[in-house]
């Protein structure tokens, strides 16, 4: 302690002396006080920050800023729409059919053959400065063969003296398309384009025998891809076997963003990996920012890219948004900040209490933390706290486009299968596990119980009476009721299991369910599992594991019952059902199944339902497909999370938007304020320490008393 | 002197060797090579055929220790084992699995630990000292009972609770310092003031108590009888004669600790959000990252292994009838 | 019942029955008998013991497991449910089953945070709503409350005066027989510190254990005196199990060891050559690798195994039992080293002693040199080891708890309780009462534990003998 109290006491002497300074407890550099910079944490390291590889929410809320698709979310309006980005416009796909004959847009999926998509780019894109780039006086790339000298001294990015920029062309979109199948990278996506991008899997074939030098480069350019081609310098082309109206959605991730040569060439240079410069942790984009900081252990700093092309902030919203300021800065040249720095939090109460002290300027709400946050008021509304409210904090909510569903293995032989015995069991377990109070006590009444595989805001959803699921729920004065458990035991009774004991042996049935272990608050939910099933008179036995543990089982069909979620790629049914899609068992097919459902008109449906437009027609075969799975039950439905956040009065333009990742650019924050604010929030309480400090003295002065005793003792 | 430090680190071969084909053993019972692909990989939308590539191209699609298929020194050597662990003896620790060049990932992390490690250590050194010190001073009074009382019930309370307390009552409460977080530079010690302050407080117990032994030990021996009866006040037997000699236990202890300082504190590190080592290697088992788990281990024993050696020479240094042989 | 044995139990009893036999055996040998005699007579030490007794003992009752019966099964032909549970959980039965719906505060008749309740006349508020269990038999908590719990309270202290009295009675009065004395003086002599054992320590302790528990058996079916957690589970109830999974470290862990460590240093320290060598070898790997890592290890390897033979785990009781036998063998493997070093360099100096030399002189057995010259001398090296490393290993379970290589999450223990506590204190109003009872139920086992520890360590050891002689 005393080491403490010692800097701490210089700090006091200073800090009397100037007491406007920033607080004590400030974790950011004073040199940051008043700068539009703006805050944010990352709890998971992002893996890949290289464009192809990415595919998780913490790699996105990095990339997402710094690397531009063609195409994005239109960042108000609602339902979730696709706007251009670097595009002209968003791309209409031309039909054709086997006779390269052109088909008009409504033309049926099995007429189709292949369709095209031609996107045009804006000219005048420019790269962020980079090292890649950079040409000497004669116009030869300096740093694209490298000697080991060169290289001496230096150990990051930023350590490269010199910068360059180019112009942003068609053929870096048909660049990156190809590394998709590179034998050295690792695209999670390149098994589906390899189905869908005519061509892609000839690619990989050639790519695996080209000519790789020893750091892995090959030079895509010289290898042609069939399906995608650069029609001029501004415009390329994609080829999709059949119809396939998701791939725009597509179009609007990273995989398919620009991916300049250069960059490669400059990475892939003997010793540049033994100094982690890689384009896994150096991105190279047109975006509105830059990664300037990458210590994926500290800190992740971006800065604004001087380069950027300057999107202006939409004009248009969603009835409501002008009101509620959002629309205030429309027009204008974005982005508005010039930094934004997040930190690495491990541990959710540091950074909940960060977020208090105003050291971030957004966070989530942790269950443990929500009871401060949040109040439901008489309505049932969720609202802040009076403490929140006081400092002036905002709440937002929004349902995500996310599953969580407890599945059955089909292929088990107690609760899987076709016979109706089975089924009943399923449908008896369905009512019995209360998902409204699992939401109200672990997820703090945020979430929504879900009625079907389909979230809210998913085309193909249905709300109210329409929209409840008939085998689970009554409709009772206008909103859904969970049958009585009283009906759940006739249920189980006639599948053959009365009290929950099998008719036949007596013996009690145990069912087992496979879980993740996620440390002290799963022994809770795994305890109410087994409450829930106790209600019915099943033993449920819980085995929870690690997550690669609980994988294997997974794919090897060994569990029984296992809870699950999905999180949307795009907002498209197609997205959900395919879930439930015989051809993607997890365990035949190695698909996303993880139940093994394999029904076979559902099947049929979805093939039906997969390549059609958003009409009365796909809403049709949803609903029967729906009806298919409710029956079976294969899933309970489980429960769409409501995603809260909170954020400072600092910050503005803030709508939540689940699609976009993309949203850095639209923020604002009022630095001046926040410095205010900070400064009011955070005056040091010195007077406990320093009575502590007193207290030490009072106790050591009867030991002075003893030790003047002991010298003269001594002195006789 | 020489050749005995070369004969001790030759000795160190062959514990090295044990200690990487325990660590090969117990990982790969738990991991196989396709387990680390799919963690790698990520979850969504993984192939069999992806999970294939990524073990060809990082070099785990051989056999683990025996390769039965290769002839002659090629079934040794073909062998995931001997490809990964050779170079480590040469302190090449390679690419992590997930494409990071793992010593300049240590030789990043290493500072922030010692910058909690070494200010503890000296500090607490100082602290426990005199604390021990004083309590011998004023032996068999209610000064030393209680002094001994206090250390015992410091030592008694789980680590766990410093921290948590420490969190909630200067960092949250009292806004003095900042909750969690690190920087490099001078910026840094706003940050290490708590770690540092909880590591020491935690310590104080189990360290004074055991140097109040070893400096009662020697107040009981005869020299420093004799320098009482020469009419020396206690003052300055404590101070000259039982401190100088006490000290040398003491500082022969710490050494084989010095080390082992880099490897940083795992559970200070990971509640103060500090990327050190300790953390390094808490995040490599979670992320199954075997490369990096296997660069720590061995890096662990090297430097444990060196302690040792240190121990042995201090030894020397500070009592020439000791002989090394 | 239809007992049912877990392997720590099993163990435990070993355990058991190895201090008795011990006990017995030392009983008639004055050697041994001689620093035990010591260590009753610190004061300190006999204030520990008596709390350690109590600790012990519900970790006992908490050892014997069985299958209940089950509740509808008919009389003459029972049926028993599938739970285990233990003899300490039945007689607890009143706390046990009280579970509430989330977090209520200690002694409270409200939840601790407002749910939506839907009104008789259709609309809808916000209350705090009541228990169903803490206080529940209050009609008016608002008024009723205090006076309740203090009624409780003094008829606790009553009752604890009662049985403590009656307790000194037959106690004095047994020794006052014993020692042929009159009851008086016996009373007096232990009241003015005049008997070699601290008796009047060992009564004022006992004074405040009864007080305890009487006050806990008023209070604790009718509220929750420590609150209750997330799930509405009784805090109290959750503290005294953990005192069962605190025990089985502090003691399995070195036991389980025990047997490898002593064979091995004396061993090496006996016939020092390649043996020597090859000891040194495996202790010297063992102590580089990180213990961490080592434990994580083999806490994974556990989870694989139980994942491939799902059938030899039926209940989770076993699984929890398994991990935890397994966590003090793992735990055992990473401590085991220090003692084996302790113990070779003793034997190395023993070995040298003239009586040893003279025996291997007459070639005695090595075997019985073993066991008849060197063993009872080294002893004390190992009992102090053991006594010692308890409150560490008490400690270490918590730190486990948070890497998340500790006990089975399902399991009550103290690093589980302080692992979830800690989220907990970033609430507001802050959810105290699981960090404040796994704080003080810890410190009460691992203080009066250090404290036992030096009273024998200052017993035993014999250059702290010589110390304290000074």
């Amino acid at each position: 302690m005393p080491s403490g109290l010692k800097i701490l006491l210089t700090l006091l002497t200073l800090g009397l002396g100037a007491c406007e300074q920033a607080p004590w407890n400030n974790p950011y550099p004073a040199s940051e006080s008043g700068q539009p910079v703006y805050y944010d944490m990352f709890s998971e390291r992002p893996k890949h920050l290289d464009p192809v590889s990415a595919y998780s929410a913490d790699e996105y809320k990095f990339i997402g800023q710094i690397y531009e698709p063609p195409l994005q979310y239109h960042f108000l309006k609602r339902p979730y729409e696709l706007t251009t980005l670097t595009a002209e416009s968003v791309p209409e796909p031309m039909l054709f059919d086997a006779d390269d004959e052109r088909l008009p847009a409504d033309a049926p999926a099995d007429a189709v053959d292949y369709s095209v998509y031609r996107v045009s780019i804006k000219p005048g894109i420019e790269y962020q400065p980079h090292p890649a780039f950079a040409r000497d006086a004669d116009g030869n790339y300096r740093y694209h063969a490298l000697e080991k000298s060169e290289l001496e001294g230096i150990r990051e990015l930023s350590d490269f003296e010199h910068h360059g920029t180019r112009e942003l062309t068609a053929a870096d979109y048909v660049y990156q398309i190809k590394r998709m199948v590179h034998p050295r990278r690792y695209s999670p996506i390149a098994g589906v384009m390899s189905k869908h991008i005519v061509g892609l899997p000839d690619l990989k074939e050639e790519l695996k025998s080209a000519p790789m030098d020893l750091n892995g480069y090959i030079d895509l350019r010289n290898h042609d891809l069939e399906g995608v081609q650069v029609i001029d310098r501004y415009t390329y082309e994609i080829r999709v076997n059949g119809k396939y109206p998701q791939f725009n959605y597509w179009l609007a991730m990273p995989f398919f963003a620009p991916m300049p040569w250069e960059a490669e060439r400059f990475y892939n240079q003997t010793g540049m990996n033994q100094r982690n410069i890689v384009l896994d942790w150096y991105p190279i984009g047109t975006g509105a920012f830059m990664l300037t900081e990458n210590n994926p252990n500290l800190r992740m700093v971006m800065e604004r890219n001087p380069n950027y092309w300057g999107e202006k902030y939409p004009t248009e919203g969603m009835p409501g948004d002008r009101e509620a300021g959002l629309l205030d800065d429309a027009g204008k040249t974005m982005p508005f900040i010039d930094k934004a720095v997040y930190s690495l939090e491990n541990e959710s109460i540091p950074a909940w209490n960060k977020f208090l002290q105003g050291y971030y300027d957004v966070s989530a709400i942790s269950s443990d933390s929500f009871d401060q946050a949040v109040n439901f008021n008489a309505q049932g509304n969720a609202e802040l706290t009076p403490q929140m409210k006081r400092k002036g904090i905002n709440l937002l909510k929004a349902v995500t486009t996310s599953s969580y569903y407890l599945g059955f293995n089909m292929l088990d032989s107690v609760v899987g299968g076709d016979s109706e015995q089975a089924r009943l069991l399923r449908r008896a377990i369905s009512i019995a596990i209360d998902y409204e109070e699992f939401i109200s006590i672990f997820q703090n009444g945020r979430g929504i119980a879900a009625q079907g595989p389909l979230p809210p805001g998913i085309f193909g959803h249905r709300e109210g009476k329409a929209g409840i699921n008939p085998y689970v729920y009554d409709w009772e004065e206008g909103e859904p009721e969970r049958k009585s458990i009283r009906e759940a035991r006739e249920l189980l009774a006639e599948a053959g299991y009365p009290n929950g004991r099998n008719r036949e042996s007596g013996e009690p049935l145990t069912l087992y369910f496979d879980t993740l272990d996620r440390g002290p608050d799963s022994k809770a939910i795994h305890n109410w599992y087994i409450k829930q099933l106790d209600k019915l008179g099943i033993r449920l036995v819980v085995r929870s594991t690690d997550y690669n543990r609980f994988r294997e089982k997974m794919r090897k069909g060994n569990a029984q019952m296992y809870f699950w979620g999905w999180n949307a790629d795009y907002p498209d049914p197609e997205n959900f059902l395919f879930l439930l899609y015989g051809p993607n068992g997890k365990v035949l097919h190695g698909g996303e199944n993880s139940s093994n459902y394999d029904n076979s008109e559902f099947d049929r449906l979805f093939e039906q339902m997969r390549n059609m437009d958003n009409d009365d027609e796909r809403q049709a075969i949803i609903d029967k497909m729906v009806e298919i799975a409710r029956r079976d039950a294969p899933w309970l439905w489980g429960f769409h999370p409501v995603a809260y956040t909170l954020h400072h009065q600092w910050y503005s333009n803030a709508k939540p938007n689940l699609m976009a990742n993309n949203t850095l650019k639209y923020k604002r924050i009022d630095a001046q304020q926040r410095e205010r604010l900070r400064a009011e929030w955070n005056e040091p309480v010195v007077w406990p320490v320093l009575t502590v400090i007193g207290l030490l003295v009072l106790a050591i002065l009867p030991a002075i008393r003893v030790y003047r005793k002991r010298e003269k003792e001594a002195a006789l | 002197m020489i050749a005995y430090i070369i004969r001790r680190l030759l000795y160190a071969i062959p514990i090295l060797i044990g200690v990487n084909i325990l660590t090969f053993a117990l990982f790969f019972v738990v991991n196989t090579p396709d387990d680390m692909a799919r963690m790698h990989l990520g979850d969504k939308r993984v192939t069999e055929e992806a999970i294939e590539k990524w073990k060809a191209n990082l070099g785990y699609d051989k056999p683990l220790f025996w390769n039965a298929e290769k002839d002659g020194a090629g079934q040794f050597t073909d062998t995931i084992f001997y490809t990964k662990s050779i170079r480590l003896f040469v302190f090449d620790f390679g690419l992590s699995d997930n494409g990071r060049n793992i010593a300049h990932d240590i030789s990043q992390r290493m500072w922030p630990s010692l910058a909690i490690a070494v200010p503890s250590l000296l500090v607490g050194l100082l602290l426990n000292i005199t604390f021990a010190l004083t309590m011998v001073f004023f032996r068999a009074t209610y000064i030393d009972t209680a002094g001994v009382v206090l250390c015992v019930i410091l030592m008694s309370i789980s680590s766990l609770f410093y921290i948590i307390g420490g969190q909630f009552l200067i960092g949250k409460m009292l806004n003095l310092v900042p909750i969690s977080g690190y920087d490099t530079g001078l910026e840094a010690i706003k940050f290490l003031i708590l770690p540092v302050a909880i590591s020491i407080i935690y310590s104080i117990g189990s360290g004074s108590r055991w140097y109040r032994t070893i400096f009662l030990e020697e107040s009981g021996k005869e020299y420093v009888r004799t320098a009482r009866a020469k009419g020396l006040s206690e003052k300055v037997v404590m101070g000259r004669h039982v401190l100088r000699n006490a000290l040398i236990p003491i500082l022969t202890g710490i050494v084989v600790l010095l080390p082992l300082l880099f490897m940083g504190s795992l559970i200070i590190e990971s509640f103060f959000g500090i990327p050190g080592l300790g953390s390094y290697t808490i995040d490599a088992i979670n992320q199954q990252d075997f490369a990096i788990v296997r660069s720590m281990v061995f890096l662990g024993s090297v430097l444990y292994i060196i302690g040792l050696l240190l121990t042995d020479i201090s030894y020397t240094l500070v009592d020439p009838r000791v002989r090394l042989n | 019942m239809n007992l049912v044995l877990l392997w720590t139990d099993m163990l435990v009893f070993l355990l058991v029955l190895a201090i008795i036999s011990f006990v017995l055996v030392a009983r008639r040998r004055e050697h041994m008998r001689a620093p035990w005699r010591q260590v009753a007579r610190s004061r300190m030490g006999m204030a520990a013991a008596v709390i350690l007794v109590v600790y012990v003992a519900i970790g006992l009752l908490d050892s014997i497991h069985f299958h209940p019966r089950d509740h509808d099964a008919s009389a003459d032909q029972p049926r028993y449910s599938a739970d285990v549970i233990s003899v300490f959980d039945w007689i607890m039965d009143p706390v046990r089953s009280k579970v509430e719906k989330t977090y209520s505060a200690p002694f409270a008749t409200h939840l601790y945070a407002k749910e939506t309740v839907r009104l008789p006349d259709g609309t809808q508020d916000r209350i705090y709503p009541r228990l169903e269990h803490g206080g529940a038999h209050l009609s008016d908590p608002e008024t009723q409350r205090l006076t309740d719990i203090a009624t409780r309270a003094g008829m606790g202290l009553i009752y604890a005066l009662v049985i403590w009295l009656l307790a000194v009675a037959v106690l004095v009065g047994w020794q006052s027989r014993g020692l042929q004395q009159p009851f008086r003086r016996r009373l007096a002599d232990i009241f003015k510190r005049r008997t070699p054992v601290p008796w009047d320590v060992i009564i004022y302790t006992g004074a405040v254990v009864i007080v305890f528990i009487s006050l806990a058996t008023q209070l604790a079916p009718h509220y929750h005196i420590f609150g209750t957690d997330k799930v509405g589970a009784d805090v109290f109830y959750q503290t005294l199990k953990s005192i069962r999974t605190g025990l089985m470290i502090g003691t399995l862990t070195t036991l389980i060891m025990l047997p490898f460590a002593l064979f091995l240093g004396l061993a090496a320290g006996y016939f020092r050559g390649w043996v020597d060598d090859v000891v040194q070898y495996t202790y010297t790997t063992l102590v580089s690798i990180p213990g961490v890592l080592l434990i994580a290890a083999a806490i994974l390897l556990l989870q694989v195994y139980m994942s491939n033979n799902p059938e030899q785990f039926s209940t989770p009781e076993n699984r929890a039992d398994l991990r935890l036998l397994f966590l003090c063998l793992i735990l055992g493997i990473t401590s085991w080293t220090s003692l084996c070093r302790l113990l070779r360099g003793e034997t190395l100096k023993l070995r040298d002693i003239e009586y040893v030399q003279a025996a291997q002189a007459f070639g005695v057995s090595h075997m019985t040199i073993l066991t008849r010259h060197i063993l009872p001398n080294v002893m004390h090296i190992v009992l102090i080891t053991v006594v010692l490393d308890f409150s560490a290993l008490v400690l270490a379970e918590a730190v486990l708890s948070y890497i998340n290589i500790g006990v089975d999450p399902s399991m009550n223990s103290w690093g589980n309780m302080i692992n979830s506590a800690r989220l907990e204190m970033a609430r507001d109003p802050v959810v105290w009462w699981s960090l404040a009872a796994a704080f003080i139920f810890m410190l009460g086992l691992v203080l009066p534990a250090n404290l036992f520890s030096d009273a024998v360590r200052d017993a035993f050891d014999p250059r702290m003998r010589k110390l304290q002689n000074n």
